[in-house]
């Protein structure tokens, strides 16, 4: 299967050029660029972990494609995704949130089905993954 | 003894408080000097008089009869402070594009200003009791129509507004920086439960954030509302796991009582369901009590607009869909439909735009192209995500994103369900165009001109969205408009 979360996931996977223009895009909007990544894709795991802090004062692409880079190199079979966020009154969150790399294998999520009074179902999504320990999943 | 001379000199002029009838300008309800102040509730209304009917006390009479006035005097206005309680006609405006001349007979522009304290606190129902109450019917107008209002800050404070708001929705949902996409179930009427979750499965698996509930799906000799919300969330759950995202179908709650669509609502919320939904139709109280449900339960909570346009279509009476979608801000709603300019329905671009910005701005400024007539500052009231659904297809995308942004949800129902390939075809399809018109026009491209090529060269690698464009390249719905600004363009200092 193929996680399809982030903006961009139903397009063939982005090239570097094509995340710097992004970039560039949220950046002309003022909005500040930060990078996660994961081996919990959860789709309620709302907590990926923060390569660094957002990076507030980031004038073009580069120095975050700098960091993509380093994050993809250190963790080479987990979820990243780019991050923009926008901090204006009436805002104040993300407007922009991309995959920019997968692993080869995305073992993805099965359902759990607890059968309850009536003919109800208390569904439960989980990872197929996830049973390894944080660090070995993918 | 007492005098019984018989007065004969002319009758002394007549008093305000002398019984009989008198016209309502003298009455006190056209006051051309008013200057409305920051707490006033303003209303436009545009009025067609009655031939013989001068339109100062036209707008007059539309004050009175939508505040304290009847038809004659009455002694009674004299125990209270009845000079605040009437509503003051402050200055009438012929409508540019009427009267002699034009195809249309003379109508006006009445700008009308309220007391605060003529209105309870937080009531939808209060508010346009008097505003569209008694006055709509009255005899001496041959017409009216409200067509826009300004509310004061201090009266939004007292509303709630949406449970959600797009913000928070988003962040729920994690879903950012594109339209969402949904459809509706299609046949509306008709399926079983269990087939009607088929559709919603395949249409959340192939790519769409939300399946929808039509507005007169509620519970049907052919499928009761429990078999519907059983398998829908199966299919949800189902589509959630397929593909690792949130993924919702609105489930209509709306019933005949409030007793029954509690009970559906906390159905849905048993299941898990991120959204529930409810029609127009059920009125403004029903609105605000589900207003309040859906933020105590963390719901979202979506709002199809059933009914509407029997009374905001005709640009001579009614109310425009502008205020109805104001009045919805302040009620609380997450969802509303607002219309699409390019699909099957009513809908001028600009002035649907204009609805659009109603839901989602902080600020609105006067925009009379988008038929904006006041400056409306929303007091932090959450944000409304504005639904374009009807007769919208992927190949028209570009003119959506360019007409819309972002912050809308695009809904195509027979566009996804109408697919050659099946359903799970035709919401991948949707899906694959959206998100390659947002990279395009991220990317600085222009969308509005390069936007067919750009659907072409997705299409490349994804054979269900050449289907589709295939399928439906050249449908359009063009149809003069019926509901348009009327206004003369201002001209500017630059």
């Amino acid at each position: 299967m193929r996680i399809t979360q982030g903006t961009f996931s139903y397009l063939p996977d982005l090239t570097d050029a094509e995340i710097a223009a992004q970039i560039d895009y949220a950046l002309g909007k003022g909005w500040s660029v930060s990078v996660e990544h994961t081996d919990d894709p959860h789709p309620r795991n709302v907590y990926w972990e923060m390569w660094g802090m957002p990076m507030f004062d980031l004038k073009d692409a580069a120095g975050a494609m700098m960091e993509i880079k380093a994050c993809r190199r250190t963790f080479p079979s987990h979820y990243v995704k780019v991050n923009a966020f926008e901090a204006t009154q009436g805002w104040e969150s993300t407007r922009l949130s991309f995959i920019v790399q997968r692993p080869a294998a995305e073992p993805g999520f099965r359902v759990v089905r607890q059968e309850v009074a009536g003919r109800a179902v208390r569904y439960t999504v989980e990872s197929y993954a996830v049973d390894r320990p944080e660090g070995s999943r993918y | 003894m007492n005098d019984m001379t018989i007065k004969t000199a002319a009758p002394a002029p007549r008093g305000r408080y002398d019984a009989g009838v008198m016209k309502y300008k003298e009455m006190g309800y056209w006051r051309p000097d008013y200057e409305p102040s920051e707490t006033d509730l303003i209303a436009l209304f545009r009025i067609t008089p009655q031939e013989g009917v001068e339109p100062d006390e036209a707008a007059a009479a539309v004050a009175g009869e939508s505040s304290t006035a009847t038809w004659t005097v009455v002694w009674t206005d004299r125990l209270t402070a009845s000079d605040n309680y009437r509503a003051k006609a402050y200055r009438v405006d012929p409508v540019p594009g009427t009267g002699p001349g034009t195809p249309v007979e003379q109508q006006y522009f009445a700008y009308i200003a309220y007391d605060l304290a003529l209105f309870e606190e937080g009531s939808i129902a209060n508010l346009t009791a008097s505003i569209i109450g008694n006055v709509f019917g009255f005899k001496p107008l041959k017409a009216l129509r409200l067509e826009d209002m300004r509310i004061p800050v201090a009266y939004l404070k007292t509303f709630q507004g949406p449970p959600t708001g797009i913000v928070v929705e988003r962040e729920r949902l994690d879903k950012f920086g594109r339209p969402l996409l949904g459809a509706t179930v299609k046949p509306k009427l008709g399926l079983s439960g269990k087939n009607y979750g088929r559709v919603v499965y395949e249409g959340l698996k192939g790519g769409l954030d939300f399946l929808k509930d039509d507005e007169n799906i509620n519970s049907q000799p052919f499928m009761h509302w429990r078999e519907r919300f059983l398998y829908c969330m199966e299919a949800v759950a189902k589509a959630s796991a397929a593909t690792g995202e949130i993924k919702g179908t609105y489930l209509n709650v709306t019933a005949a009582t409030m007793e029954d669509m509690y009970e559906r609502a906390d159905f849905a919320k048993e299941l898990g369901s991120v959204i529930v939904m409810i029609d127009l139709v059920i009125g403004y109280t029903a609105i605000q009590s589900m207003a309040k449900w859906a933020r105590r339960n963390d719901m979202i909570l979506h709002l199809h607009r059933a009914g509407h346009s029997t009374y905001t279509r005709q640009k001579n009476h009614g109310v425009s869909f502008r205020v109805i979608a104001k009045w919805m801000r302040m009620a609380g709603v997450d969802h509303i439909h607002a219309g699409t300019a390019v699909g099957k329905l009513e809908g001028d671009p600009l002035t649907v735009q204009g609805f659009y910005n109603v839901c989602r701005e902080e600020k609105n400024e006067v925009d009379l192209r988008r038929g904006i007539f006041f400056e409306q500052p929303w007091a932090n009231l959450r944000k409304v995500m504005p639904v374009a659904s009807g007769g919208i297809h992927a190949g028209q995308m570009h003119q959506l994103i360019d007409l819309f942004g972002d912050d809308c949800v695009l809904q195509f129902g027979g566009g996804t369900i109408g697919h050659p390939q099946g359903i799970q075809a035709g919401a991948t399809a949707n899906r694959v165009a959206l998100e390659s018109m947002v990279k395009a026009r991220n990317e600085g491209r222009d969308i509005v001109n390069e936007g067919p090529q750009i659907l072409l060269d997705a299409a490349k690698s994804c054979t269900p969205l050449k289907q589709a464009l295939d399928t439906w390249k050249d449908v359009s719905f063009n149809y003069a408009s019926t509901d348009t600004p009327d206004f003369v363009p201002t001209p500017t200092a630059a």
